[in-house]
């Protein structure tokens, strides 16, 4: 399994499209090299806005665009970065936004916990809880490259606001380069008898690791991979559950208002056969922190293959 | 262009016209802003109904656009609409109810005419920008519009907008300052003072006019003179009157968004067949 990176996948997708549609537009915060919108830029410089450390102003100026029937892609660091892409320009997503449904796609990369040296202020751990909780948008935590690009494509055909949070780092590609990609749907990456885990973003390669490390120890596991988390799948996710002894959810971001609380949104509300018992992982309501390297903060916040099985056991035990 | 002065008779008629409608959207009793409607209510005859392209067709795309950064002051928006036939006269006693099409704010969902959705203030010049930027884009002779309210400059967000539409050459632009001198709670001098408006827009790299608000001719000239400005955009700082034209409203806090009583709506009243009659 190769390591590819995302930002590279949302930096050629972006690329793609702009040779294909000449409405496509793109903005930036002075964050292009690293979230990689500067090849579109290289290539179209009439077509791509430099606005500078302005988060706010990035978004409206968006919103404006779009007004005038372009696509606009705008995107900064997760926390613009994925934290300064939605935290920072919250209430410009929320009115210029997401209230018109305009064609704004905002690209937060750095997600997660994947900026892991430059700590707290750079890690988002909310971006997918504040923009779930945005009504019109669509929210989007692809896997693996792949899965990037086919997820930047569908966002430039849907017609309004869309939120894609991607990993800074080179990450094994879990999906085939032609693998579909349908908004909305759940897709089951494994089969498993016992336990489903239902992830999201490179928490599915941790997921179909931990499921080897289960297998091993007589537990078969079934790893969904939810790259669509807004709308959510819930008929989907009740179906996997059906049968299932519980679940555990996993997420590089907070057990509040994220992929966890979509899955148990939709069990709860599901018939009695698909109610399982729900663990949600993730980040324990705390902020994120400096380390030296990304799986070094990925065992201390506990997302590691061994901390999913582990929590996987004790879904089933109880 | 010169104008005549029936061209400028004709418009503060309109004017007084547009004042008619904006007390009818806010009879006794019930909650609106008068003040920052009023204080802009000269410059949006003057857009609206000479300077402007404006088309039968809302969305004519070769229509000028207005956007009122200042979104509390809709319902002079709403009081220009009704004229040029995109909502109805009755249209205007449904305002911010339930079925109605006009909303508290502007909604360019609810009601046709209006451009954007702003009223979180700070972010209308910007999304104005971002349409400015696309019409050129486009190749559109399309020239955009943003009115903002003193108070709301101290936004940050209007500086970032100040500085890109700058950075890009942005000529197609306009931002229209309504300088009543008083906010929600007081004056602006008084909750954060932001003097010295027309520098400021200079040293921001805009072509700067400070005019005042309420004369016709002052605007149109001003209007005139952004159009010929190439290569930058235009600050019109307009020196405006809260409440404008209702003499016991004018340049007081008091009315940024309140109802009248009774007696205060007769006399508004009258102060419209007043404007009427004088114009």
């Amino acid at each position: 399994m190769s390591n590819m990176n995302m930002r590279k996948a949302y930096g050629e997708a972006l690329l793609e499209l702009g040779r294909e549609n000449s409405k496509i537009v793109a903005l930036e915060a002075d964050l292009g090299k690293s979230t990689m919108s500067n090849m579109f830029g290289g290539a179209f410089p009439e077509r791509y806005f430099q606005m500078g450390i302005a988060e706010a102003d990035m978004i409206s100026v968006a919103a404006g665009l779009a007004l005038t029937g372009h696509i606009a892609f705008a995107s900064s660091f997760a926390s613009s970065f994925a934290v300064f892409a939605s935290g920072r320009p919250y209430d410009q997503i929320r009115s210029s936004v997401a209230i018109p449904r305009l064609n704004v796609k905002i690209c937060g990369s750095s997600a997660g916990l994947s900026d892991f040296g430059d700590g707290k202020t750079h890690q988002s751990v909310d971006d997918i809880a504040i923009m779930r909780v945005l009504p019109n948008m669509k929210v989007f935590s692809p896997a693996d490259y792949f899965e990037t690009k086919r997820i930047v494509r569908a966002m430039a055909e849907i017609d309004g606001p869309c939120y894609i949070r991607v990993n800074r780092n080179d990450v094994p590609v879990v999906t085939a380069e032609d693998a579909p990609f349908e908004p909305g749907r759940l897709r089951r990456m494994r089969d498993g008898r016992d336990i489903v885990i239902f992830a999201t973003g490179y928490m599915v390669y941790q997921s179909l690791e931990a499921a080897k490390l289960l297998e091993a120890e007589g537990v078969s596991a079934k790893v969904v991979n939810v790259a669509t988390i807004k709308p959510f799948d819930a008929e989907g996710a009740r179906a996997e559950a059906r049968g299932m002894k519980a679940a555990v959810t996993v997420e590089e971001a907070s057990v509040i208002g994220g992929l966890g609380s979509a899955v148990c949104e939709a069990l709860c509300a599901g018939d009695a056969d698909s109610r399982i018992r729900t663990l949600i992982m993730g980040i324990q309501d705390r902020f994120g922190t400096s380390a030296q390297k990304y799986d070094e903060l990925l065992q201390e916040y506990r997302l590691t293959p061994a901390d999913i099985a582990k929590t996987a056991k004790e879904a089933i035990k109880q | 262009m010169s104008y005549t002065e029936k061209d400028i008779r004709d418009l503060k008629r309109i004017a007084a016209t547009l004042r008619g409608n904006l007390i009818e959207m806010i009879p006794p009793g019930k909650v609106g802003h008068l003040g920052g409607s009023s204080s802009i209510m000269d410059i949006t005859a003057a857009l609206y109904f000479k300077h402007m392209k404006v088309f039968d067709d809302p969305k004519n795309p070769l229509r000028d656009r207005c956007v009122f950064s200042k979104g509390h002051a809709v319902l002079a928006q709403y009081a220009a609409f009704v004229e040029l036939g995109y909502v109805s006269h009755e249209d205007l006693h449904r305002v911010k109810t339930l079925d109605g099409t006009l909303q508290g704010h502007p909604d360019m969902d609810h009601t046709p005419g209006i451009e954007a959705v702003t009223g979180s203030l700070g972010q209308g010049l910007s999304v104005a920008l971002g349409m400015a930027l696309g019409l050129r884009l486009d190749g559109s002779a399309s020239r955009v519009f943003a009115i903002l309210g003193d108070g709301e400059l101290a936004e940050g967000q209007i500086w970032e907008a100040a500085m890109a539409a700058a950075a890009y050459n942005v000529d197609n632009l306009v931002a229209i300052i309504d300088q009543n001198g008083v906010q929600a709670t007081d004056a602006v001098e008084k909750v954060l003072p932001n003097p010295r408006q027309a520098e400021k827009w200079t040293a921001f790299g805009w072509n700067a006019i400070e005019i005042d608000g309420h004369d016709m001719a002052q605007i149109l000239e001003a209007l005139d003179a952004a159009k010929a400005c190439r290569g930058r955009p235009t600050a019109i700082i307009a020196n405006t009157v809260k409440g404008k034209g209702f003499t016991f409203a004018e340049g007081k806090a008091a009315y940024h968004n309140a109802a009248m009583n009774a007696e205060e709506y007769a006399q508004a009243q009258a102060c419209v067949e007043k404007m009427k009659e004088e114009a």
